[in-house]
């Protein structure tokens, strides 16, 4: 279990007219090479923050990333990121989006038939193949999205983070599209950090699932690790135990920060749920008591 | 069932003469009223024109201002006639020298005869746009490296907002006389007072263009920023491939306010410096003081307003031809 990606007391300041807005504190996450982490939390909570520290797009106040042994500095490429809002250039053709792309990439690898070909292929795997030569104006949200996914593929990034990558997708496609990440992921075995809102998401495409607490002065509150066989099926899962209980489990979370926002208890939890016990029964009290805090998310 | 059916046919029915309705206000917005109004401000023109008596005699109404259009046209071909008389003439001339003496090197003569009204509409468009795309070239570049430095931007700023409302009329007489010391070429390729108007033209072109580009600049979206610093695209890649399409559509409003106010500025700077140009024109026919200048004068004024017109009409073709964001070139 090697240690591919090391975040230690990362805490994260913005600077503001009355001093500082502490929005991180004392974050710290280890992930393994191939491992697929979700980040869940509610809104403004510091999650794209994180994912920005890592990507290098802000420098944290304490603490860093550490990538590979190196301290990540500044951005780069092999940390490619999906963005929250898509952030296509909306001159280019979603071909010449990832074209952009893959020629940084792999200008020195790759002969100019092979990037057109790869180009197309990252394409089609986001089944963006009929649209390849609109412009972002022409396609909708969800397509936008998925180019956004095809661009951050395709130049083969050691870490993916993703921002929020299926959130405006209809629940058809957004289906469509966690299962391809998942064979892409199986096949190239990517190390993933995901943002998502969605509980199911998180529990059906993770290996552990990192709750954060409400901000200011986010950090991690729990860490939940999903033992599910993979391939993992939707449809076999729905009636899985297992998987009921760990979405369970997330729901309560979400829901316990939600109704009492000030609950500083994380250290204790934290240490509580890092070892916690998956074979053990969920009570029946509890699983009613989730599926009432689901109305309250899904309203939310 | 019916009933909807009904309810359906009585709101396509509703719908319909609306429909007719909108698509006259159409052709009435893009056709009949902008006519109406032409005919109003013509008939009023011609009213009011008959009311003001001036030591030259009446002031022109639309009829006699089209009376000088087509003489001030027939004047031209009259001079592109001579000229043709003058040049035929003169190769008769040496091909008769070089037939009884072949060592005799033939000269030519360039033709003289006075700029017409159609010449000086010509040098003045010329003047105004090589002003401006001088302008442009150094103003964008200029843009985009204040856009990019907050640095650059604090230090140039200061600069810029004093220079800036000043009227570039202002700077004429010092451009003659740096143009008179500095540019003292015995046989010029290039007019001085080409030169005169051409640099006043740049001057007002500026900082328009200087200060929008670089609010263009600046002001690019952070994530697509954040795009190519993820990429690690170079400097000089960045520049191409983000900051210049960003800030197209605000580069195109500098372009056009700056060719908008040179257009003006160099009417009024060829009639202060008597450069040729349109703005001589109109400043030789209120000397001259015949009984057509005014009327002449007019139809100069007619014509500035429409090239006016169509200066920012072609740059909005232009955009429209450029940009990704057929929203802003609307
Ligand atoms: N560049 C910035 N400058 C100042 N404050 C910021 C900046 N970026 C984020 N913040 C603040 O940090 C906090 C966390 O923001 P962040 O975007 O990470 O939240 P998030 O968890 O991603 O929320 P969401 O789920 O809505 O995307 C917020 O309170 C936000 O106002
Ligand atoms: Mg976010």
């Amino acid at each position: 279990m090697s240690v591919l990606l090391d975040i230690s007391h990362m805490d994260m300041e913005f600077p503001n007219p009355k001093g500082a807005f502490t929005a991180l504190k004392d974050v710290n996450l280890k992930i393994r090479q191939g491992e697929f982490v979700s980040l869940i939390g509610h809104s403004g909570c510091g999650k794209s923050t994180v994912l920005n520290v890592v990507a290098g797009l802000y420098q944290a106040t304490r603490g860093g990333v550490i990538l590979n042994g190196k301290e990540v500095l500044e951005p780069g490429p092999e940390r490619a990121v999906v963005f929250q809002n898509h952030s296509l250039l909306p001159w280019l053709t979603a071909y010449e989006n990832v074209e952009l792309a893959v020629k940084q990439v792999f200008r020195k690898s790759k002969s100019k038939v092979e990037m057109r070909e790869w180009i197309e292929h990252n394409l089609n795997l986001v089944h963006m193949g009929h649209a390849i030569h609109k412009r972002p104006s022409e396609i909708s949200g969800g397509m936008k999205q998925r180019v956004g996914i095809a661009r951050a593929l395709a130049m083969q990034p050691k870490v993916l983070l993703m921002d929020e990558p299926f959130g405006a997708l209809d629940a058809l496609t957004r289906a469509h599209m966690q299962d391809s990440l998942m064979e892409i992921q199986a096949e190239l075995n990517n190390t993933v950090i995901m943002i998502t809102h969605d509980v199911d998401e998180a529990v059906l495409l993770s290996d552990r699932i990192v709750m954060m607490t409400n901000g200011p002065a986010a950090t991690i509150g729990e860490i939940l690790k999903i033992d599910l066989e993979r391939p993992r099926h939707r449809l076999d899962l729905a009636d899985d135990t297992h998987y009921n209980r760990y979405r369970a489990q997330v729901l309560k979370f979400l829901h316990e920060r939600h109704s009492k926002p000030d609950v500083r208890t994380a250290p204790a939890l934290n240490t509580e749920t890092n070892s916690v016990d998956t074979g053990s029964e969920p009570d029946k009290t509890k699983n009613k008591n989730t599926e009432r805090t689901d109305a309250v998310v899904d309203a939310a | 069932m019916a009933s909807t059916t009904l309810g359906n046919g009585r709101l396509a029915a509703l719908r319909l003469p609306r429909l007719d309705g909108s698509l006259l206000s159409n052709s009435a917005k893009y056709m009949a009223l902008p006519l109406t109004g032409i005919l109003v401000f013509l008939l009023l023109w011609s009213f009011s024109a008959r009311q003001i008596d001036t030591s030259l005699g009446k002031f022109p109404g639309p009829a006699a201002v089209a009376d000088q259009f087509e003489a001030l046209y027939r004047e031209h071909q009259r001079s592109r006639e001579k000229e043709r008389a003058f040049y035929e003439r003169q190769e008769i001339r040496n091909a008769k020298r070089v037939a009884e003496d072949p060592g005799y090197i033939p000269k030519l003569r360039a033709y003289t005869g006075k700029e017409t009204f159609i010449d000086q509409i010509g040098t003045s468009l010329v003047t105004v746009m090589s002003g401006f795309l001088l302008a442009a070239a150094i103003a964008i570049p200029l843009g985009i490296a204040i856009g990019l430095s907050p640095a650059l931007n604090s230090a140039v700023n200061p600069i810029i907002q004093i220079f800036k409302p000043v009227s570039p009329l202002a700077w004429l007489p010092l451009v003659t006389m740096v143009v008179s010391a500095l540019y003292t070429s015995p046989d010029p390729i290039i007019a001085k007072s080409f030169l005169n108007s051409l640099i006043t033209v740049t001057l007002c072109c500026l900082w328009p263009m200087v200060i929008n580009t670089a609010v263009g600049v600046a002001g690019i979206d952070r994530d697509l920023v954040n795009v190519s610093r993820v990429l690690r695209l170079p400097a000089l890649k960045h520049v191409q491939k983000i900051v210049l399409p960003a800030s197209i559509p605000m580069i195109f409003t500098g372009m056009r306010l700056s060719l908008g106010v040179a257009w003006m500025v160099l009417i009024a700077a060829e009639m202060l410096a008597q450069n040729p140009g349109l703005g001589k024109f109109v400043w030789d026919e209120f000397q001259n003081g015949s009984s057509d200048s005014l009327a002449r004068i007019m139809a100069a004024v007619l014509v500035i307003g429409v090239i006016g017109f169509l200066l920012d009409r072609g740059m909005l073709t232009l955009q429209k031809f450029v940009s990704w964001d057929k929203v802003a070139s609307q």
